[in-house]
């Protein structure tokens, strides 16, 4: 029988999640043994090959390519995971939230004190995906199944909650796995 | 600051005796003077006081009348409450902004105007209304604004834009107002011919615990919304350990769609005041107070003549009627624009000269209340009753109505019927019969006891107004089949939430949620679960919020889900599973799109 | 006559109490845990976070605010309660701006402890963003009141305790918060780092400065077991 597949991505986050999935250290064999990696960083798998049973989710929408990616993971796979503050919350890069995105992006590349920028252009190339408005928490965009906090999760609420969906035993993480830092 | 403000400031904190439960009425003097109270003021008023600014800041800025920053000689306050606004309230704002050149929350660059907009004030049989300082101007067309203006800018006087006046007491001297009484329907009790002060003769003819007494048996339940027996309120007083204690009047009137206590003490104000004395009596308390809505400024004056003259009728101050140990006296207390001073705790908060915000219960008022005395807080029409019973007696009253909700209530019928105004009915009465008596022959929905009761769709115009079926402080709010139910729904969740006093977490942060994805559902960006997020917010602000407010806040989107599904049905997406119907990638994406002056490729559009 | 003591239940179990006390102070006194936020031992019970919430006798009231009452029967951890508590919780997450991986208090904070305490792993509330004050002109206190949940615990510690008044609240509904003298930073009041009011924030909203992050995570108040003591004022 083949084995489920899972699928990773890093959205707006920093790639901390993805740090504390390999955290999990020895572990990763025995998750191999219970699981194929499909699109993910970490084979560096670009595009989904076969349904997947299971996606993890890193970081929020804060792009248009965000909401792109997030929308295919859930046409793709069975079971949607959101991983870490960025993911569940928004997270830091949603700190730009109560500041209008027309004042993130002139603070960023017109006015800020670090930037030299003399003709003044924001970046349009139609190869840079559109900001949104705000970031938003991947569930406000579309429907996910569980989430799994921390910022980033530890390597063993990752492992929690992988092994409980794979031996289709109900998420139920312990005090010392509900984190929020 | 200038010597004489401040000579003033200090004057009228010392009237009051620098005393901080008074606070109400200090900020509220120097607001009408100085048109605003400044941080100096605060500064001077806390020095005065023996108190922090801070803290009269935290007064000052709770309470819609009053303005850190400098009002306008005249401030035009235009009341955007539902029904004025299904009457063309909002055409009269826009005529007022284009005719000052301001926009509402403005004031004009010379200081003469401000702007504003205002919840119900008592007017909607007569909207749309509005309120120019302390004038009442009803009936108002967008036609008939410049010609306003203009008269304000000739004259500086408000009063100039009163040419005629509304019948009954307002032409009183003292009032000189164009408001109208619109009494609809006379009926057996408040609106029935009766004999001058004979309740409060019998009364004294009898021991307080019995005036108590048949005031229980009369069946008389509180008529400004919550409807608890009113007997059984004044015996708690009356036990209460303390020698000192209170009478309150209710006279705050702000649920949207009531006006029934404005007919009441322009009208029936004697027997209010009859209603009060007999109810000192009763309980034991010397010292009344009408804490009388900042919108009813206007009744001021006339109010106060007729106390004073019921205090040399001896009607009013010692041995009344010539009874030994029997001393009341009443003053009234001016709110200043907040629905939850009517509140009963809140309102207590603020005669105490605090922000509106309701107090922890237990203790309950009549425990431990105005001043940590117990006291008595009655709605006008309560009080006014009281006396009726002790004329007539207890069977009379008991008489009238069903057999489990007693005698007569007054409503206040407005909206969308031939014959808005002030209705005096029987308990029981169905809203058929009242539908069909003030001319509304095609209501799509009824709202009774205004946005804190319940949208009433007509298949249910069966029902009847009593305790036991529909209960209500008496608005009644008429919705022809032309009218959006569910932007005016979404228009009176926005009272609440501007009204909430932000003291607890449901009230203050859920019900903007609720706004929230109610907004989105309306907008067609919706399905089934956020119809059913709607219902389960609803349901913890309803049972976890402190007071009545926010237990009622949601009401006006839970009963018109409830009895209005189809409406919600026909916005409603289809249901996805998968995609949240709320999220709105164009609207997300809108304002990269205009500064990169590009369409996103990956969600195209073409508007 | 006045019994000297009170008998009832909480969830089954029977708790006794001083007459005076509430609910809330008796399940203390009893060991049994009722998530609480605005409350604070020595202040008068504030009634606002709503978090404390308890069926007694059928009715939903907040514990600490409810007089314990001969033979009254309170519900107190069950499915129902603990589902309108994270509904509150949630609120007053997305109310402010709670970041917490950015955040000093993190790991000791109690509407945090709380939240874990009921098994809130994502906000079913959307964030609201909202743009609010920071003040760092006082050269020991922080205040950022992008956390305050407006408990009132400053408030009254600063007036019952301290007797400045240094905070009050302005502004009503949504608008409400938290302020100082108008016109004034934290630096012009008297606020001062040995004042009790200091201790009394259970959020990350009045901060000592030059202490933050010192204990190391994994020993922080909350992350090993819920509510490891009730807190008391400092
Ligand atoms: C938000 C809110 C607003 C209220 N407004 C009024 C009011 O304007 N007038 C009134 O008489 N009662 C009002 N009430 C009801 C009062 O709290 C109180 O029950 C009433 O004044 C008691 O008088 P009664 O027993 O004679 O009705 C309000 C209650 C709430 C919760
Ligand atoms: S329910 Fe609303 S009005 Fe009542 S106390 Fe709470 S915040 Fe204030
Ligand atoms: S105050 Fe508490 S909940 Fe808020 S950000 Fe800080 S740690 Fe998180
Ligand atoms: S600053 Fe802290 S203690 Fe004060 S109201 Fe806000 S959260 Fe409560
Ligand atoms: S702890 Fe009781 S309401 Fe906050």
């Amino acid at each position: 029988m083949d084995k489920p597949k899972l699928a990773t991505c890093s959205l707006a986050g920093c790639f901390g999640c993805h740090m504390s999935i390999l955290d999990i250290d020895e572990r990763i064999l025995d998750l191999v043994d219970l699981v194929d990696f499909d699109k993910s960083p970490i084979n560096d798998k670009k595009a989904f090959t076969d349904r997947c049973l299971v996606g993890l989710l890193e970081g929020g929408c804060s792009t248009e390519e965000n909401v792109h990616v997030l929308e295919s993971f859930r046409n793709s796979c069975d079971i949607l995971i959101s991983v870490g503050a960025c993911a569940i919350t928004g997270g830091i890069p949603a700190m730009r939230n109560n500041i209008p995105l027309t004042e993130c992006l002139s603070e960023a590349y017109l006015d800020g004190p670090t930037v030299y920028n003399p003709g003044r252009v924001l970046p349009s190339d139609p190869e840079i995906p559109l900001c949104l408005n705000n970031v938003y928490p991947c569930h406000e965009v579309v429907k996910i199944d569980y989430f799994l906090p921390g910022c980033p999760p530890s390597a063993d609420t990752i492992w929690e909650g992988l092994v409980a969906l794979l031996s289709g035993k109900p998420l139920d993480l312990p005090y010392q796995l509900v984190k929020y830092d | 600051m200038n010597p004489e403000a401040k000579a003033f400031m200090i004057g009228v904190c010392r009237e009051y005796g620098s005393d901080r439960t008074r606070l109400m009425d200090i900020v509220r003097r120097i607001q009408e003077q100085e048109r605003h109270v400044s941080l100096e003021a605060m500064e001077l008023i806390a020095e005065e006081l023996g108190i922090e600014s801070v803290e009269v800041r935290s007064l000052v800025s709770f309470y819609s009348f009053f303005s850190e920053k400098p009002q306008g000689k005249i401030v035009i306050r235009v009341c955007n409450d539902v029904v004025d606004l299904m009457q063309g309230g909002a055409e009269v704002s826009r005529a007022f902004e284009a005719a000052l050149g301001i926009l509402v929350g403005q004031t004009t660059a010379d200081g003469k105007f401000t702007l504003e907009h205002t919840p119900c004030i008592g007017m909607c049989d007569q909207a749309p209304a509005i309120l120019v300082n302390h004038v009442v101007c009803t009936r108002l067309s967008a036609a008939q604004v410049p010609r306003m203006v203009e008269i304000l800018k000739r004259t500086g006087d408000p009063q100039a834009l009163v040419t005629q006046y509304g019948g009954g007491n307002n032409e009183d001297e003292r009032i000189r107002s164009m408001v109208q009484n619109s009494i609809r329907r006379e009926g057996e009790v408040l609106l029935a011919p009766r004999e001058a002060e004979a309740g409060l003769r019998q009364a004294v003819a009898m021991q307080p615990e019995d005036v108590v007494r048949s005031i229980k048996d009369a069946g008389l339940r509180g008529c400004g919304g919550a409807g608890f027996p009113t007997g059984m309120k004044w015996e708690f007083t009356r036990k209460a350990a303390g020698d000192r204690k209170f009478l309150i009047c209710n006279a705050d009137e702000g649920e949207p769609g009531t006006f029934k206590d404005r007919v009441l003490l322009t009208e029936k104000f004697d027997l209010l005041c009859e209603g009060m004395a007999v109810a000192g009596y009763a309980i034991g308390a010397q010292e009344g107070i009408i804490y009388l809505r900042g919108e009813y400024a206007y009744l001021q004056a006339f109010l106060e003549s007729i106390l004073a003259r019921r205090r040399k009728e001896g009607l009013l101050g010692t041995e009344i009627l010539g009874q030994k140990g029997f001393d009341f006296d009443i003053r009234i207390q001016m709110g200043g624009g907040a629905y939850i001073c009517g509140e009963e705790s809140a309102l207590i908060s603020s005669c105490e000269g605090l922000r509106g915000d309701p107090k922890t219960r237990p203790p309950f008022p009549a425990q431990k209340g105005y001043l940590g005395c117990p006291t008595s807080v009655n709605n006008v029409e309560t009080l006014c009753t009281v006396a009726c019973i002790l004329e007539r007696g207890a069977d009379a009253y008991r008489a009238l109505g069903t057999s489990q909700s007693a005698g007569t209530k007054l409503l206040s019928v407005s909206g969308d019927c031939e014959w808005p105004g002030i209705y005096e009915f029987p308990f029981g009465v169905s809203l058929h019969e009242i539908l069909q008596e003030c001319g509304a022959t095609d209501a799509q929905a009824v709202l009774v006891g205004g946005p804190s009761g319940t949208f009433v769709d007509p298949a249910q115009f069966n029902r009847t107004i009593c305790f036991s079926d529909l209960s209500t402080g008496g608005a009644v709010v008429v919705f022809g089949p032309h009218r959006n139910l569910l932007r005016i729904a979404g228009e009176y969740l926005d009272f609440f939430i501007e009204e909430s006093c932000g003291y607890c977490t449901p009230c203050r942060a859920g019900t903007v949620l609720m706004k929230q994805r109610f907004e989105e559902v309306l907008a067609g960006r919706g399905n089934q679960s956020d119809l059913d997020y709607l219902v389960e917010l609803g349901r913890t602000i309803k049972s976890t919020s402190r007071c009545g407010l926010g237990q009622t806040a949601c009401n006006p989107v839970l009963t018109t889900i409830a009895n209005f599904r189809p409406l919600y049905s026909a916005l409603q997406k289809a249901p996805d599973d998968n995609h949240k119907a709320s999220f709105d990638i164009y609207g997300a994406l809108r304002d990269h799109e205009a500064l990169a002056g590009r369409t996103s490729e990956i969600f195209p559009h073409t508007n | 006559m006045s019994k000297d003591k009170i008998t009832f239940t909480i969830d089954g179990c029977e708790v006794t109490a001083q007459p005076g006390q509430t609910v809330m102070q008796a399940a203390d006194a009893a060991n049994i845990r009722i998530p609480q936020l605005c409350y604070l031992e020595g202040l008068t019970p504030h009634g606002s976070c709503r978090v404390c919430i308890v069926k007694a006798n059928g009715r939903l009231d907040t514990s600490c605010t409810l007089p314990a009452v001969e033979g009254m029967v309170v519900e107190n951890n069950t499915e129902e309660i603990n589902e309108y508590r994270r509904d509150l919780v949630d609120m007053l997450f997305v109310e402010g701006n709670h970041i917490c991986p950015s955040c000093e208090k993190s790991g000791d904070c109690e509407l945090q402890g709380v939240a874990y305490e009921l098994g809130i792993t994502a906000p079913k509330y959307p964030y609201q963003f909202p743009r609010r004050e920071t003040d760092a002109s006082h050269p020991d206190i922080f205040l950022d009141l992008n956390r305050c949940i407006l408990c009132a615990r400053c408030v009254q510690t600063s007036r019952d305790l301290d007797g400045k008044t240094v905070f009050e609240f302005v502004g009503r509904g949504p608008d409400k918060k938290l302020a100082i003298r108008p016109g004034a930073r934290l630096a012009d009041t008297e606020l001062d780092i040995t004042d009790q009011v200091v201790g009394s924030c259970p959020v990350g909203t009045i901060l000592k400065k030059r202490v933050g992050f010192a204990v190391p995570v994994g020993e922080r108040t909350y992350d090993k077991e819920p509510h490891p003591e009730q807190p008391v004022s400092e």
